[in-house]
């Protein structure tokens, strides 16, 4: 996710890579495919209905997040003001 | 040490004046001596101690230690000490003296006895917080100061008002369960709600912590509202409607995070939304409810703090503080982006670190209760704290594009206040007993089973891939300089636009009599129109004519709740 390297000081570290950004990432989507499949062999104490989707809280976690993420983005149109709004007049 | 009687207050307020007097060595040391003397002496400290005096008719208890009072106790005293050590390098007397009446008063508000004694605390906490903020000496913290010390008086007239009118109704002016029955209950709870960050009531927090300074807003989002969330778990314990209000914080303001450039007033909006659990837990008011809610406040004072310490680190060494001038920081700060990590993961309640055991208590709470559809909705907020407090905050601080800018890490001492906190994160969140030992209620809760290690993992893995999946498809929405309207938008540009159609409107009456009517009958009305208009709205107001008008505010009330109280 880092664009560019060598700024600043001009030394390359081990983000800056391409390469390491991949392992992080990988590393991510290896987890999340854990959890998923996890889900399939425990049994989770379940309290509400809706806790009974395979795999609910990961579909609710990645869900709640894009919509979030939309909203605010969307919000943006109607709140988004100029850096000194408040310090001018009217 | 000392006679157990002296109230806890007393030593931070005794090192407030002292820290007026002395400078250097000898300031630093009683600065740190003051919150470590203190919090020892409370550790001493049984449950049932109490100092009562008279006081013309009153029966203050200005001084009363039980479990509730002395987790707040013990938490103030923590704060105090990582906000004084955070702060050491600071040569501004003026900041050291404030914090430090700021954290005694705090200390003091959560062992009254009495809602008089309450009062007074209440109102020295606001006033000492607002110098926090003018400590910033430029000309945006003079008009965020005063604002936000008006929402401050604001809470404690209505406190005043309810007390008054609660002591007239029942006999007494004793601080325990309050309840919404009365009108002067209401009050109370609004009181408390101000400074709780209730929804409407919270612009404080996102217009003052930005505005103070890197150290001064530590301090600031350690007690004031902690102080509320207590108030509340004494006052207002299982009132129904507090589990709304509360569902309410938890969810409006991570919105409003995750389009907001500033990181620190993310943190404020974040701190609304982790307000929301707390009054959830409150508002449910079961043993394992109440227990959560100070459980999480005791913990959010510690991965609150820890946050915004890495953020005051990043201002104080790069004069920076928005989104978009940030970013890839990690490279010269990073022992900070660590510490600040850990506190990301603390409160996002990762397992293992402490949010994770005191929030799933209010989870589970809501769970037993049977509200689901307020549980559901407390899950969205729980996936929304982790994609704006959790990955916004580091990731655009010190990750994200690299803004070219290197610095060196902060000054020692800051770095041990932010490492005694990661270190007090971490304890609590692997061993939950620590902080379980001091709650209040007596509950055997335990957070560590695999349902709820595994469902908390799969709620914020996937959150993670989702922040990543629009991060790649190009539709996280980008950090811009900005401002974003909320509710602070009526009084600082609402009223005054109301104020200038005012003035306009008078003045073109006054006009057009001027031509249609005779001039005797136009220049007195003009006059008057803009005498008294243009000046009421432009002057200076002395202090006494406020004072005044708070005086008719009050007797008015007086009389309302003293005929209320004749008629019934």
């Amino acid at each position: 996710m880092t664009d560019d390297n060598k700024t600043g000081d001009g030394k390359t570290y081990w983000l800056d890579q391409p390469k390491n950004q991949r392992t992080v990432r990988v590393s991510l989507y290896v987890a999340c495919a854990i959890l998923v499949v996890i889900d399939f062999f425990v049994h989770r104490h379940i309290m509400f209905a809706i806790e009974k989707i395979p795999a609910f809280y990961a579909l609710f976690g990645f869900v709640a997040c894009v919509v979030l993420v939309w909203i605010a983005t969307w919000m943006r149109k109607f709140l988004m003001r100029g850096e000194d709004y408040y310090d001018v007049e009217p | 040490m000392w006679s157990p009687d002296v109230p806890a207050f007393v030593p931070l307020y005794c090192a407030a004046l002292l820290a007026l007097f002395t400078r250097g060595w000898l300031r630093v040391a009683i600065m740190l001596a003051a919150p470590i003397l203190g919090g020892l002496h409370l550790l001493g400290i049984e449950p049932g101690v109490s100092v009562q005096l008279q006081l013309l008719t009153f029966d203050l208890e200005p001084y009363r230690v039980d479990r509730l009072s002395l987790l707040f106790g013990y938490l103030f005293h923590i704060a105090a000490l990582i906000g004084v050590i955070y702060a050491l390098h600071v040569k501004d007397t003026m900041q050291h003296v404030a914090a430090l009446l700021y954290a005694g008063s705090a200390v003091g508000a959560v062992f009254a006895g009495d809602l008089v004694t309450l009062f007074m605390f209440w109102e020295a906490m606001g006033l000492s917080s607002a110098f926090l903020i003018w400590a910033s000496r430029d000309e945006r913290s003079v008009g965020t100061g005063i604002r936000y010390l008006m929402f401050q008086v604001v809470s404690g007239l209505l406190l005043l008002v309810g007390l008054m009118w609660h002591a007239q109704a029942t006999g007494s002016i004793a601080f325990n369960q309050i309840g919404t029955e009365s009108t002067a209950g209401w009050l109370i709870l609004l009181a408390f709600g101000v400074k709780a960050g209730f929804p409407f009531l919270h612009n404080w927090l996102t217009d003052g912590y930005p505005a103070s300074t890197p150290t001064g807003t530590v301090f600031l989002c350690m007690f004031t509202t902690k102080a509320a969330v207590y108030a509340l778990a004494r006052g207002f314990p299982g009132t129904e409607a507090l589990i709304y209000v509360g569902m309410t914080m938890a969810c409006f303001p991570i919105f409003f995070a995750v389009i907001e450039n500033d990181l620190r007033r993310v943190l404020a909006y974040s701190m609304i939304n982790q307000l929301g659990f707390m009054v959830v837990g409150v508002g449910i008011g079961t043993a394992l409810a109440l227990n959560g809610a100070v459980a999480h406040a005791f913990n959010d004072v510690l991965f609150k703090g820890l946050l915004m310490m890495a953020m005051g680190a990043v201002l104080l060494m790069t004069g920076r503080m928005n989104g978009s001038d940030l970013g890839g920081l990690y490279k010269s700060m990073p022992i900070t982006a660590t510490l600040c990590c850990i506190g990301a993961a603390s409160i996002s309640a990762f397992p293992l670190f402490n949010g994770f055991v005191s929030k799933s208590m209010v989870m589970s709470a809501l769970m037993y209760e049977g509200y689901e559809y307020v549980w559901l909705a407390m899950l969205f907020a729980s996936a929304g704290v982790f994609h704006h407090a959790g990955i916004k905050i580091p990731y655009f601080a010190f990750f994200a594009h690299d803004s070219g800018i290197r610095t060196t890490e902060p000054p020692v001492n800051m770095l041990i206040a932010m490492g005694i906190a990661a270190v007090a994160c971490i304890a609590i969140g692997s061993f939950p007993s620590l902080l379980y030992n001091l709650l209040p209620y007596d509950y055997e809760y335990s957070p560590y089973d695999m349902t709820h290690v595994l469902t908390q993992l799969q709620l914020l893995f996937f959150s993670a891939l989702a922040f990543v999946w629009l991060n790649m498809r190009g539709m996280y929405p980008p950090e811009l300089r900005s401002t974003n309207i909320d509710i602070e938008w009526l009084w600082r540009k609402g009223l005054p636009r109301l104020g200038r159609g005012v003035v306009a409107a008078c003045r073109a009456v006054s006009g057009s009599l001027g031509t249609a009517g005779s001039a005797m009958l136009k220049q007195p009305i003009f006059k008057a129109t803009r005498n008294n208009l243009q000046m009421a709205l432009a002057r200076n107001w002395p202090t006494g004519s406020m004072v005044m008008w708070v005086g008719v505010f009050l007797a008015v009330m007086l009389v309302a709740g003293i005929l209320s109280t004749r008629l019934s």
